[in-house]
């Protein structure tokens, strides 16, 4: 009979030249199976003299425990390598583009005027909207264009038979919702608007943004502050603009806005001034209790600033790899 | 308008450059639109006389001239106007010279012929942009000086771009009276001296209609020099004010108009027949204008007539029979007073725009007519000689424009400018702009001068306090006031979200036209819409869109010729219905859809979209508004959609919109090769929510059983789903299409439908027998309602 140290390195080694799962199998057998070898020496204890027991029987147990561990682990390493071996074989190209669907886009003009929206909205401005087919009352006379003004001229008109128009700015959206509501009012007026106008920097179609605020003791200073952070807000960046006196019929005094691009070049991006008394009349607010300010701006030269565009016709054109950028 | 620096200087000279003077007039509203500067550079440019013309030797359209330079010797000069000739003075650019538009001069040879220079037209030398060859210059020029020193030159030519309310400034003397005011410099006297009539001749004017004419003032001047002709310096302010001397008459009455803002009018005296008449036009009534056309008159508009009838439109254009000539010796000025009311509006309508109605549309100054005819009396005898009549005013004090006291209160000037301007600076302010000023407890009590059309309220004064004292010395103020909450409501989801609902399945936004052709939106509505413009761009862009879909199609199919293989588009916007008395305005959201399911990809077979791929897109927007269980498909008829593929799309009872292929009849139309598919919604309609009710979930395990039926191949999905739901409601929680066959082991004509059933109690678990039941209540219900068998 061989050596219990013998046969354990014997199996060791045996355990360790087990290549897979059936053959680490066959070795715990011949060793600790029923009939294995280890098994059967434990069963023939019982033929040495009953003081040697003890000492032998704990070698034995040792020596199981030991080949036993040592299974453990080789069955750990065969487990983890053909787990290994499998993942190897289920790798992918993760470089391959993904499955599905791919995104859309917002329309540049959308996208800043909700931009815009959005800015006015965190200062506490309700969004209101109005016809685009208005009447005369509400587009011109409300607004203090009387008839046959020379101002009037100045807004290239579409018509309709029987005097109806296409608003031709958002300003009537000031009428209707003071109207409504009343005042304070606080609120801006996105929306497209109208002009017979058609060459390289100007659509017959194009979006305006109103606002309008109404309350008692609102002033220019006021005006020249929401407007200035509002630019800055748009832009997200400091910017420098300058008022500068102009005429529109509904506010006085009116001023446009430019801001400072690029080399000491001034751009015009809006118009505004202090909402006139005429026109606060024409909507039953009484102008010694409230005064107030409104604004105008065009949405598509805002954005050409903002996204670089520069031929304001590509907006209406629709075409998918220009607006494929602004997604 | 266009305007001289250099005879604005004449008038108010302050201490600003050019640069900063338009910087001035722009912010304080009279925008410059553009600075041209003239005469820089020609120093080397004089003037010569040609002495002879000769041929060219090898070119025929060239000269060869002798000129006289000034410096002695005649020299060659070789020529290409078709107008030299001998004896003429023009300028000639000397070698050396580099002209405006940048061409350097040397001596050089033109085939053949040494040529030691040029000689310029007005376009050569940046002096305009209209020419008819070489430069004629008069005869006083003097040959050799510098054509600089000769016209006056260099000169900027401002470009205002003048706003409407400021009739008062459509001139040199308005805007330096306007200069004045906001620089505080001096302004040149602007009354002129009276001049001495040398002989009575009057010419009698009938005031019929005072209101209409409350100053008229006019002046017979006869025996004038027909062979006269403008000096330069006349003829030179006309041209860089944008008007051509024409003849001593008619520049004088077009400089007194650009130099003090009243337009005149001159008659040949001998061609007006019995008195001048100011009057109403009678009905029917006509005359033939100055530009040679024939218009019938309004009776609203004011004519000036004689004994012949009509001979002008007053404040608009002259007539032509009374116009003066080259023959003319006897002139009448006219210089009156026609108040807005009764010019506003009128040339428009006769679709002319004049020097004369845009000044008198805006209010020509009603103490200036005596003052201008006395100005173009002083210039036409300067120029023309003659002999004056006495100046005769006519005049109805009455009926001329009132100025009133206006209070100014200080308290509103701080509070509608947000800042506080001492009081000694707001005097000076309005003092500066002509208003009589008089300081009272609360503020100031004003008079405006006559020559202002936009000053009748207080507001009117604290937008000029405003103007003057300067915006960018207001401070910037925030407000610090409460304003009410916005209602934000769930009754509705956002438009917003609903867009971004679309970019996250794969939809493009466009914006169409609002309005389009009136065929496309026929024959994809049927509706012939009576919202057509009068005034339209195009006829394609002339009646207001009843769908997105004409505009969308027309952008699907501009990209799909761009190679596009897949076009998804959406749109937000209205349609418009109904009459032009009555119209309603509908936002809708439109969707345009071409091409693959999927972007063309390695792991998905490309398959050609279908119905069910854009009802998917639209169930899912629906289903932004929470409960889609009254939601209801139907097969219906639409004139843009293929029988068969169009649904209409409902929710509880309410007509959402709808959706379907594109008819292919229209494929050709809109140039589309490729299956369209298209839908539109109703957005208050689509996306009217609620805020969600909670209940509280079931803790018992669901049953899901399957069955199989085969039924008619006309039953609808949405009947056989609400067939069996119905069949045992308390039970079933949700029944769904898993499959659906037809082919080999179907009869033809019926197909086999897969349902799921999700059985469901919230107060108990299910046992099997609840489940048989419920199942053989559904196959029951099917079998009655449609003859369904069960599928083995």
């Amino acid at each position: 009979m061989r050596e219990l140290s013998e046969l354990v390195e014997t199996a060791t080694s045996e355990i360790d030249a087990a290549s897979d799962l059936a053959a680490l199998d066959a070795v715990r057998v011949s060793y600790l199976g029923k009939k294995g070898e280890l098994t059967s020496r434990l069963k023939s204890l019982s033929e040495l003299p009953a003081e040697e027991r003890p000492a032998a029987g704990q070698e034995i147990n040792q020596a199981k425990q030991a080949l036993q561990a040592r299974i453990n682990e080789r069955r750990e390493a065969l487990d983890s390598a053909a787990l290994e071996a499998k993942l190897i074989g289920d790798a992918v190209d993760v470089t391959l583009p993904g499955r599905g669907a791919s995104i859309g886009g917002r329309h540049p003009v959308s996208r800043a005027m909700a931009r815009i929206d959005r800015i006015f909205r965190n200062a506490g401005f309700g969004i209101r909207s109005g016809p685009e087919i208005e009447d005369d009352f509400h587009n011109f006379t409300a607004l203090n264009f009387p008839e046959n003004h020379p101002a009037r001229a100045l807004h290239d008109t579409f018509f309709f038979p029987g005097g109806n128009l296409l608003r031709t700015h958002t300003s009537p959206v000031q009428i209707r919702s003071m109207l409504k509501e009343g005042v304070p009012i606080r609120i801006i007026a996105p929306g497209r608007v109208y002009r017979f106008d058609s060459d390289q920097t100007h659509t017959p179609m194009f979006h305006q943004v109103e606002g309008l605020v109404i309350d008692r003791g609102v002033s220019m200073a006021n005006l020249k502050a929401v407007l200035h952070q509002f630019v800055e807000s748009f832009f997200e960046r400091d910017a420098e603009l300058r008022f500068r006196a102009s005429y529109f019929p509904f506010t006085e005094p009116s001023a446009e806005v430019d801001i400072l691009w690029g080399e000491g070049k001034w751009l015009e991006i809006l118009g505004c001034g202090m909402v006139h008394p005429n026109v606060l009349e024409a909507a039953g607010v009484d102008p010694e209790e409230f005064t107030g300010y409104a604004f105008g701006m065009g949405v598509e030269r805002l954005a050409m600033l903002r996204y670089g565009v520069t031929d304001l016709r590509t907006f209406f054109e629709n075409d998918l790899r220009f607006l494929r950028q602004f997604r | 308008m266009k305007i001289a620096e250099s005879w604005l200087r004449e008038w108010v000279d302050p201490d600003l450059d050019t640069e900063a003077l338009a910087e001035r007039l722009t912010m304080a509203g009279h925008e410059v639109d553009g600075i041209e500067r003239e005469g820089e550079g020609l120093d080397g440019v004089v003037i010569a006389q040609v002495v002879e013309v000769g041929k060219h030797p090898d070119a025929d359209r060239l000269s060869v001239c002798k000129v006289n330079d000034g410096s002695g010797d005649l020299v060659d000069v070789v020529c290409g106007a078709p107008n030299v000739v001998k004896g003429m003075k023009s300028p000639l650019a000397k070698p050396g010279v580099k002209l405006p538009n940048g061409l350097k001069l040397r001596k050089s040879k033109i085939r053949g012929v040494v040529s030691n220079g040029m000689l310029c037209s007005a376009i050569e030398l940046g002096l305009g942009d209209e020419s008819d060859g070489i430069i004629a210059l008069p005869d006083d020029a003097e040959v050799g000086s510098a054509l600089t020193h000769y016209l006056g030159l260099p000169d900027a030519v401002i470009d205002l771009d003048l706003t409407p309310n400021r009739g008062d400034c459509f001139s040199v003397l308005g805007i330096a009276r306007d200069i004045s005011a906001l620089t505080g410099e001096t302004l040149r006297a602007t009354t002129v001296s009276p001049i001495q009539a040398t002989i009575e001749d009057t010419h009698p004017v009938d005031v019929v209609l005072p209101e209409g004419c409350p100053n008229f003032a006019g002046r017979v001047i006869r025996n004038i020099d027909p062979t006269a002709k403008s000096p330069v310096w006349m003829s030179e302010k006309l041209r860089r004010s944008g008007l051509r001397a024409i003849h001593p008459v008619v520049d004088v009455t077009n400089f007194v108009m650009l130099e003090l803002g009243q337009p005149l009018h001159a008659y040949d005296l001998n061609l007006v027949k019995g008195p001048i008449r100011p009057r109403l036009a009678k009905k029917g009534e006509k005359v033939v204008l100055l530009d040679e056309k024939e218009v019938t008159v309004n009776e609203d508009t004011l004519v000036i007539s004689d004994d012949s009838g009509a001979i002008g439109l007053a404040g608009i254009m002259g007539g032509l029979s009374t116009a003066v000539s080259e023959n003319t010796v006897d002139v009448f000025f006219e210089a009156a007073f026609w108040p807005q009311k009764f010019i506003a509006g009128r040339a428009r309508s006769y679709g002319m725009h004049t020097d004369a109605s845009l000044r008198f549309e805006r209010g020509v100054d009603p103490e200036g007519q005596a003052r201008a005819v006395e100005r173009a009396t002083e210039l036409l005898i300067e120029i023309s000689g003659g002999e004056a009549g006495p100046l005769v005013v006519d005049s109805a004090p009455e009926f001329l424009p009132k100025r009133d006291t206006i209070r100014v209160r200080r308290s509103r000037v701080s509070m509608l400018l947000g800042v506080e301007i001492p009081d000694d600076k707001v005097t000076d302010i309005l003092q500066r702009l002509g208003l009589s000023v008089n300081q009272v407890d609360d503020g100031w009590d004003v008079i405006s001068p006559s020559h202002r059309f936009d000053i009748e309220i207080e507001v009117d004064l604290i937008e000029e306090i405003a103007r003057v004292f300067g915006y960018d010395e207001i401070p910037e103020a925030t407000a610090i006031a409460e304003t009410p909450l916005e209602l934000v409501t769930e009754s509705q989801i956002d438009l917003e979200v609903a867009a971004t609902t679309l970019v996250a399945r794969d939809y493009q936004e466009v914006i169409t036209y609002s309005f389009v052709d009136p065929d496309s939106n026929k024959r994809l509505t049927d509706i012939d819409s009576e919202l057509v413009l009068s005034n339209p761009i195009s006829s394609e862009m002339s009646v207001m869109r009843s769908s997105l879909w004409p505009g969308m199609l027309m952008a699907a199919s501009a990209n799909a010729s761009r190679q596009q293989e897949r076009v998804r588009l959406f749109e937000i916007g209205k349609s418009f219905h109904g009459t032009l008395a009555e119209h309603d305005e509908v936002v809708r959201i439109g969707g345009v859809c071409i091409g693959s399911v999927l972007p063309e990809q390695w792991g998905s077979k490309s398959q050609s979209i279908d119905f069910f791929d854009i009802k998917s897109d639209i169930v899912v927007l629906l289903e932004l508004a929470g409960d889609v269980s009254g939601l209801e498909f139907s097969a219906t008829e639409h004139p843009a959609l293929q029988p068969g593929q169009a649904a209409k799309i409902m929710r509880d009872g309410v007509t959402l919109g709808v959706a379907g292929k594109m008819h292919p009849r229209h494929g050709r139309f809109f140039e589309l090769k490729r299956d369209v598919f298209l839908f539109e919604l109703d957005a208050a309609a689509a996306l009217a929510s609620r805020a969600p009710k909670a209940e509280s979930i079931s803790k018992f395990p669901s049953i899901r059983r399957d069955i199989s039926i085969v039924v008619d191949d006309k039953i609808s999905a949405a009947d056989l789903i609400s067939a069996v739901e119905s069949s045992a409601p308390a039970l079933i929680s949700t029944v769904r299409i898993f499959d659906i066959y037809k082919g080999p082991g179907i009869e033809a004509g019926l197909k086999s439908v897969a349902l799921g059933l999700i059985l469901q109690e919230t107060s108990r678990t299910l046992t099997d027998d609840d489940a048989d039941a419920a199942m053989a209540a559904a196959v029951q219900k099917i079998q009655e309602k449609f003859g369904g068998q069960l599928r083995d």
